[in-house]
């Protein structure tokens, strides 16, 4: 790896987290809007009040915009893996293949057929069986996620697999293993989640600007209902679920976890640095430490939010790479030297097997399996260790921005919640207001909890066997350069299409007038039976 | 049998029919589709390990070279 173009490295992943972010701009809102649909639908099948009639087929209106616009745009993301990240894929293919394989059958064609009679049903079919639809687009959409993220999962903590040194081929050996591997489990409840909670702000948001605009109360106010307790029962399972990925985090990608806490010495009792602000250290610059300028700590959480123990060790940046035998740390120069014999290993024996010598080639790949788990690490030997390290101020920000994006939104929910419930909520232009603006800040969110997730791993594609230097395809740097910019076009057509459909939709309104004289007395029976 | 899918078939030609926002967004869908299969994948995103090698068997090797030089 002495002749490694770090401008073709760069420009792909440059290119990777551009198609990937644009795609997650979809994604979020066809995940949650599909529930609040079926929940609204559920509410007009039970109370028989063709209110929620009219809401629901106003919101599903909104869903078929933004699935419309959003569908096959990550294909782009399986094109990069054939032409920019070949190594990659060839590396993990019947892993990644069998979860991406099973989501195209099971839950592309259970979304697919189920979406027809959702949007055509209407009148056609009964109304149970139009709602069963409704539920099962829901869920189908939510069954897609759980594939990909299985998959982007066993990338964050590899299980259930055998490496083939034959076929140079990552093999599933336990299919149940990669399913339900910790990570995978924590990181689907934790992104579908989120998505519940950025398409509540979205339908809380769109409902207050018909208040600020004194239009549609009675859906405004009826979809805020159904949004804001939705939401807030979100909210709090986003919480629960990204306590478990900081508790993964700390116990498998303990570099992320410090880098996002900006930990660089390691210690007990370690605190959370709720707020703070960095300060780059001059004098280690080339150690990527970070000193603080500010903070506000809560004492002892960060032990407690790793390992459920206010007293435990936490690992910093520099146990990491340089070693803590106190620990039982290894340092990354160890993991390197036991990585490059991976390496050479393997190249012992594919050469072995050429010369049908067999045993060198037992011994070779006795050795290159005894250290196959500091693979990746292989790659780095020789060079600075710091290397190693991620972003830290783009992990530290995009964590503590995240989280208190999610606590403004939850307080949100609960304050908005309450004022509706007592019928007070049109006097609350503040409030209404605020409602609004949190729209783009739901996306900026969610986008920010994947900066975390995947600049906070770098360098690895698979977590500890595959850096993205190893992971690329040779090609001119140029030529990644130009689709960079055609993508970056094409997403940017996509979305204008998108917000400029969306806001002549929301502007028009739902296609049938609200009945006169009857918003009061329904917001009254709302929670009746 | 055939009346089965003659319902199934008038079910979506009457969807299709009747929809207001579906038009455009069809539109869109199917330019999307073009630009991505006909454009894209054809001339900007050949598989890299397909498009240079004849089988897998090549292709390992050239995997396992590419990691281990």
């Amino acid at each position: 790896m002495e002749n490694i173009d770090f401008s073709l490295v760069d420009w792909s992943r440059a290119q990777f987290a551009l198609t990937a972010m644009y795609h997650w701009l979809f994604v979020p809102l066809t995940l949650g809007l599909s529930f609040i649909i079926a929940f609204m639908e559920t509410l007009y099948v039970r109370t028989g009040n063709p209110e929620w009639k009219r809401i629901t087929k106003f919101w599903m209106t909104i869903f078929g915009i933004n699935f419309a616009i959003g569908i096959a745009t990550g294909i782009i993301l399986e094109f990069e893996f054939g032409t920019n990240w070949s190594n990659y894929s060839w590396f993990v293919g019947d892993i990644f293949g069998a979860p991406l394989a099973i989501e195209g059958i099971m839950a592309f064609f259970l979304e697919s057929t189920f979406i027809a009679v959702m949007f055509f049903g209407w009148n056609k079919v009964s109304k149970r069986f139009h709602l069963l639809s409704t539920w099962l687009v829901a869920f189908g959409s939510n069954l897609s996620a759980l594939w990909i993220l299985v998959a982007n999962g066993w990338m964050q903590y590899p299980a259930g697999m055998k490496f083939n040194p034959d076929t140079a081929r990552n093999e599933m050996v336990n299919f149940w293993e990669v399913l339900f591997s910790p990570v995978a489990i924590n990181k689907f409840l934790h992104t579908v989640s989120s998505g519940y909670v950025l398409a509540s702000v979205f339908v809380m948001g769109i409902s207050a600007w018909y208040l600020l605009k004194n239009r549609e109360h009675l859906l405004a106010k009826k979809s805020i209902l159904v949004a804001s307790v939705f939401g807030l029962l979100t909210t709090a399972f986003v919480i629960l679920t990204g306590d478990g990925s900081a508790r993964n985090m700390a116990k498998y990608q303990p570099m992320k976890f410090a880098s996002m806490e900006n930990l660089y010495v390691g210690q007990q009792n370690a605190p959370l640095v709720a707020i703070g602000i960095l300060k780059e250290d001059e004098k280690e610059r080339s150690q990527k430490k970070q000193d603080f300028r500010f903070t506000i700590e809560i004492p002892n959480m960060l032990s407690y939010m790793a390992f459920l123990d206010p007293n435990a060790y936490v690992p910093g940046i520099k146990d990491i790479v340089n070693g803590n035998p106190e620990h039982n740390i290894i340092s990354y120069q160890e993991r390197s030297e036991k990585g490059k014999v991976a390496i050479h290993a393997l190249a012992e024996y594919k050469n072995a097997r050429k010369a049908g010598n067999d045993s060198l080639a037992k011994v070779a790949l006795a050795k290159f399996e005894a250290n196959y788990a500091y693979f990746g690490y292989g790659y780095y030997a020789g060079h600075d260790m710091h290397e190693l390290v991620p972003n830290v101020p783009m992990t530290f920000y995009s964590f503590r921005i995240m989280v208190g994006l999610g606590i403004h939104f939850g307080a949100l929910f609960l304050v908005i919640l309450i004022l509706t419930l007592k019928d007070k909520i049109d006097k609350k232009r503040f409030i209404l207001y605020t409602a609004f603006w949190s729209i783009p800040l739901a996306y900026i969110a969610s986008e920010l909890g994947w900066i975390v997730a995947e600049a906070g791993r770098q360098p690895w594609v698979i977590q500890d066997i595959l850096p993205t230097i190893a992971a690329v395809s040779q090609l001119k740097s140029s030529s990644v350069q130009i689709t960079f910019w055609m993508f970056f076009i094409f997403f940017t057509g996509l979305l204008i299409a998108e917000i400029k459909i969306m806001i002549q939709q929301i502007k028009k309104g739902p296609d049938e007038a609200e009945p006169v004289n009857r918003i009061s007395s329904e917001i009254n029976q709302i929670f009746k039976p | 049998m055939k009346q089965a899918l003659q319902n199934v078939f008038q079910f979506y030609y009457q969807g299709f029919r009747n929809m207001t926002v579906g038009k455009k967004l069809w539109a869109i869908i199917f330019i999307k589709l073009i630009i991505l299969f006909l454009v894209l994948k054809l001339f900007f995103f050949p598989n890299h390990l397909k498009s240079n090698f004849n089988s897998d068997e090549q292709r390992s090797n050239h995997v396992i070279e590419q990691l281990t030089k």
